[in-house]
């Protein structure tokens, strides 16, 4: 008797996270950013000023990875530069405003692997290092960030 | 029974060579974060020590290939388990591992026990880091005893069975003020006395049992993990009652290719002998 009831426990487990999932569809195409709930992380970033720099040591460090600088070849840096620096601010709850494609749009058709979306996610975890961006600001910051995961792998 | 020790050493050798060899390569890692490649288990699959995890062996990402070898040790109050392991991950959607498990039983004036793993996982859909539900997968474990005299004697059907297990992972990122926990539950389905160490099947239980496991842990930086797991074991045979194991671990993953566990680990009445605790140490180096 005991027994079967931590196998319910997963069962249920198994169940919320999967229904989790579905609860959650993709925002339609268009300008689907969602801002945040308040300015917790935009603050913990340094703000505007926090999150340019944030943006241009990134950029320096994907300039600096074999494994995805060429698929950034042809793309116009200052507009992804400035866009970067639009989405973070939004997504971190700052007083800005998205004016970029969706993630889908943009990633369409680049053919992204998952061993791509880590490699960004590894300079991005690098570029918040050489920033000194705390542990915790890091994983709120990169939590807000996998949920575009879907819209930009295997696109 | 009387297998040298000579024998069991050149094995631990043996693998001990691969692992450096392993490590002197220039191994490039696989593109999967740190420590997303679990730190190892007893069984030879990715997991925490004690119990497989969802994630497969190493950082290989979708157009990659990981391998990891493994050994780890634990000094229980009666009995020592050694275990050595090796395991080859495709794509980030196959891992196929084995493993030898060796239980010295010194206390009852015997040589050992041993037991081959051989186990295959399949993730079945979900990334541990970026699914919202997270990552799903599911493995089989033939799992077979060199000498089965011992635990037939002791009123084991087999010397040899299949576990089949289904498990679900995911690093929940910032989810604790900030933190990372990882969760980790899994399914299973054995007749494994004692992992299987003592056989399979009993006098108490012909059929499988469905058992679960489970993991939680926290990582206080991204080298850090600190967590307990749970096992869930069949009691099937008479006079020789198994609790479930269970441990808490921290384990530290210096970079990519290396994983550092220690563990304390209860795996209960062990054989007729009481309260078997202990230390567990385990090293995994992977790419
Ligand atoms: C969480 C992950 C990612 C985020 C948040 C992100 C965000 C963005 C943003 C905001 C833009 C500019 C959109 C615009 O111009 O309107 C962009 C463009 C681009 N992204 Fe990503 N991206 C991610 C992952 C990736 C990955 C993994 C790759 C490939 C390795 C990639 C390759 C590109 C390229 C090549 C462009 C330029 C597109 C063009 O204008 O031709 N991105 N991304």
């Amino acid at each position: 008797m005991l027994r079967t009831t931590p196998l319910l426990m997963v069962l249920i487990l198994a169940l919320i996270t999967g229904c989790a999932s579905t609860s959650h569809e993709p925002p339609a195409p268009g300008l689907a950013i969602t801002p945040a709930a308040d300015d917790t992380l935009y603050r913990a970033l340094g703000q505007r000023e926090g999150i340019q720099s944030l943006i241009r040591s990134f950029l320096y460090v994907i300039a600096d990875d074999p494994r995805i600088v060429d698929q950034f070849a042809e793309a116009p840096i200052d507009r992804l530069e400035e866009k970067l620096n639009e989405m973070v601010c939004v997504i971190a709850g700052g007083p800005c405003h998205y004016s970029g494609d969706s993630m889908r749009r943009v990633h369409r058709g680049k053919h992204i692997s998952n061993a791509d979306f880590n490699a960004l996610v590894e300079d991005l975890i690098k570029a918040m290092d050489r920033e000194g961006i705390p542990f915790t600001v890091q994983n709120t910051l990169l939590a807000r960030l996998a949920v575009f995961h879907g819209d930009i792998v295997h696109r | 029974m009387m297998r040298s020790v000579r024998e069991k050493y050149s094995c631990v050798l043996m693998l001990l060579a691969l692992a450096l060899l392993l490590a002197a390569l220039p191994a490039r890692a696989g593109s999967r974060l740190t420590a997303t490649g679990g730190a190892g288990s007893i069984e030879g699959s990715a997991g925490g020590g004690l119990i497989p995890w969802a994630v497969l062996t190493g950082t290989a990402s979708d157009t990659e290939t990981g391998a990891g070898v493994g050994m780890s040790h634990a000094w229980l109050d009666d009995y020592q388990l050694h275990t050595l392991s090796a395991a080859v991950t495709i794509n980030n959607r196959l891992e196929l591992s084995v493993a030898r498990q060796i239980l010295s039983l010194d206390t009852l004036g015997l040589d050992s026990l041993q037991l081959d793993i051989f186990g295959l996982k399949a993730r079945l859909w979900g990334d541990l880091v970026y699914s919202r539900s997270g990552q799903f997968s599911a493995g089989v474990q033939y799992k077979t005893l060199e000498d089965d005299a011992l635990p037939l004697a002791l009123g084991a059907r087999q010397g040899h069975g299949v576990d089949a297990y289904l498990s679900h992972s995911k690093l929940w990122l910032g989810a604790a003020a900030g933190y990372n926990l990882l969760s980790s539950v899994s399914l299973r389905a054995t007749r494994a006395n004692q992992l299987g160490l003592l056989g399979f099947g009993g006098p108490k239980n012909e059929a499988y049992h469905a058992v679960w496991e489970g993991a939680l842990a926290l990582m206080p930086n991204a080298h850090w993990a600190l967590g307990m797991e749970y096992r869930q074991k069949p009691d099937q045979l008479n006079g020789l009652p198994e609790d479930d194991a269970k441990d808490l671990f921290v384990a530290w993953f210096p970079q990519k290719h290396v994983t550092a566990t220690l563990a304390w680990l209860d795996m209960g009445r062990i054989a007729g002998l009481d309260r078997q605790q202990g230390v567990y140490a385990a090293l995994q180096l992977a790419f």
